[in-house]
């Protein structure tokens, strides 16, 4: 990460140029670098149309599901002493997006907290984060006055610790596991109240939009994904980085941008172990767009497998951990990941019959939808895209063989 | 028509089995013995919606779970 030769500072009240925007006050900026790059925000000034600047912005949702954001906003202020979280729970094992956001730009986190909850008349601030998040948290919340309010609250390491009702109940009861919801977290969450769980990287958004406005927002990316986003490159990379990248950026640029040729790449998970499998250029990022050209960004992750790995051998494993990630709450989901899991081993093993594929299939469609979160719902469509994407290998290994290095034993 | 739903609260059910018996047309077992949706075509297997003459068995099945993991719930909008 490098820091910002290009912004324009708040003496012009005009953003930082280009897409390095959300760490553009350097690595482990502080209050005062914070300040000098970006300019003061106060809260109560800010909230007034906020929501609105937010709408024509086109913010989205950047911790998985790409939601806008000033819709949950709008449905929150609606109701009284509303509740904010800021969510930086990273369970996604692919994703280190929020902790290098937390650890250079606690700042901007901050301000679209207090200026969020400023907008929807919140009574009540968490941030929630791993203990690695919360400590530079920590030292930022003490460097202001404005941020002794916010209540911090540490999350688990664990898949489903970030899913907005398990992150209530966790502030709640201590415990974090999802709840069952008939109702939505906006009309009644923690205790009740109104709920507004946002990503932090979608609040660091919001801390500049507060300050630069909905065009400057839409200056980077594209009409149907403005702005820019965070992207986690690993897998088969020279090093695993965190990127800015602007909206709607072509995987095969994002990939060249964190130094991987993208021909030495047989496909990417991209979103996210809840995302989707694609080849490695071709399809652009973008929250909305329609497939194959665009792929969903989910929580910013594009996972690189290269020509010589398996990819459902890859798949396989993921599907393994991710049934070791049941909360275990939900039969379909306790018994039906694992059983994926088992069959996907002997998929990837090159051990499978014909009735496998057939056998997949029955076992998605009776843990898809069965639980009180998206966990199995999630797992089943990420497996269902590598069945598609592998099709030629899947072949390979149905008649035992795979023409990767890394196959079957 | 009617316009509820049988939902079925995941985090509490245990797979006894008793609301399959009590509403066959609507639930069958899994491979687990968790309840599933007898029609395959429906989009939300966690919320089955119910014609108003298979209220009164859903209403007693909710009754009746052990677990407490059913509710008969008004359709959202």
């Amino acid at each position: 990460m490098k820091t910002s030769a290009t912004m324009a500072g708040p003496e012009t009240g005009t953003g930082p140029g280009g897409t390095n925007r959300l760490f553009a006050a350097g690595e482990y900026a502080g209050f005062s670098s914070h300040l000098h790059t970006y300019g003061p925000l106060a809260a109560d000034q800010a909230a007034p149309g906020l929501i609105e600047e937010l709408e024509f912005s086109g913010l989205t949702g950047r911790g998985g599901a790409a939601f806008p954001v000033w819709q949950k906003m709008a449905a929150v202020a609606a109701g009284h002493s509303a509740v904010v979280v800021a969510n930086g729970a990273e369970g996604e094992p692919l994703s280190f997006k929020d902790q290098m956001l937390l650890q250079h730009a606690p700042h901007l986190v901050i301000d679209g907290l207090l200026a969020a909850a400023a907008a929807v008349r919140a009574t009540r601030l968490y941030l929630y984060t791993g203990e690695a998040g919360l400590a530079p948290v920590r030292r930022a919340v003490a460097e202001r006055s404005d941020a002794r309010k916010i209540r911090l609250v540490q999350a688990p390491d664990t898949f489903v610790a970030g899913e907005a009702s398990t992150v209530v109940n966790a502030i709640r009861t201590g415990t974090a596991l999802p709840l069952d919801r008939t109702q939505r977290l906006s009309e009644t969450g923690l205790r009740g109240r109104p709920t507004l769980v946002h990503n932090v990287e979608t609040l660091a958004h919001i801390g500049l939009i507060a300050r630069f406005g909905a065009d400057w927002f839409r200056s980077a990316g594209t009409g149907r994904d403005p702005g820019t986003r965070l992207v986690s490159v690993s897998g088969d990379v020279a090093v695993a980085t965190v990127l800015e990248v602007p909206g709607d950026a072509p995987v095969e640029d994002i990939l060249l941008a964190a130094g991987t040729e993208p021909a030495s790449l047989s496909a990417v998970l991209a979103g996210g172990y809840h995302g989707q499998w694609t080849g490695p250029s071709g399809a652009n990022l973008s929250a909305s767009g329609p497939e194959p050209q665009t792929i969903r960004p989910g929580a910013g992750v594009l996972f690189a497998v290269g020509r010589h790995h398996c990819g459902l051998a890859a798949t396989a494993q993921i599907m393994r951990y991710l049934a070791s990630q049941s909360a275990g709450q939900c039969g379909p989901c306790r018994f039906g990941l694992p059983a994926l899991a088992t069959a996907w081993e002997q998929l990837a093993a090159g051990e499978g019959s014909p009735r496998l594929l057939p056998e997949l299939q029955r076992l998605g469609l009776l843990t898809a939808g069965r639980g009180a979160c998206h966990h199995p719902d999630g797992t089943v469509r990420m497996a269902a895209s590598a069945l598609e994407l592998f099709a030629p290998d899947v072949r390979l290994h149905l008649a035992g063989r795979c023409n990767r290095q890394e196959a079957a034993s | 028509m009617s316009r509820t739903n049988l939902h079925i609260d995941w985090t509490r059910c245990d797979g006894r089995g008793l609301c399959t018996e009590l509403l066959p047309d609507l639930l069958v077992r899994d491979d687990w013995g968790y309840p599933l949706a007898a029609d395959p075509s429906l989009d939300d297997k966690s919320n089955i919606p119910l014609g108003r003459d298979d209220e009164p068995a859903a209403a007693e099945a909710a009754a009746l779970c052990p677990r407490l993991a059913l509710a008969v719930r008004r359709r959202r909008p």
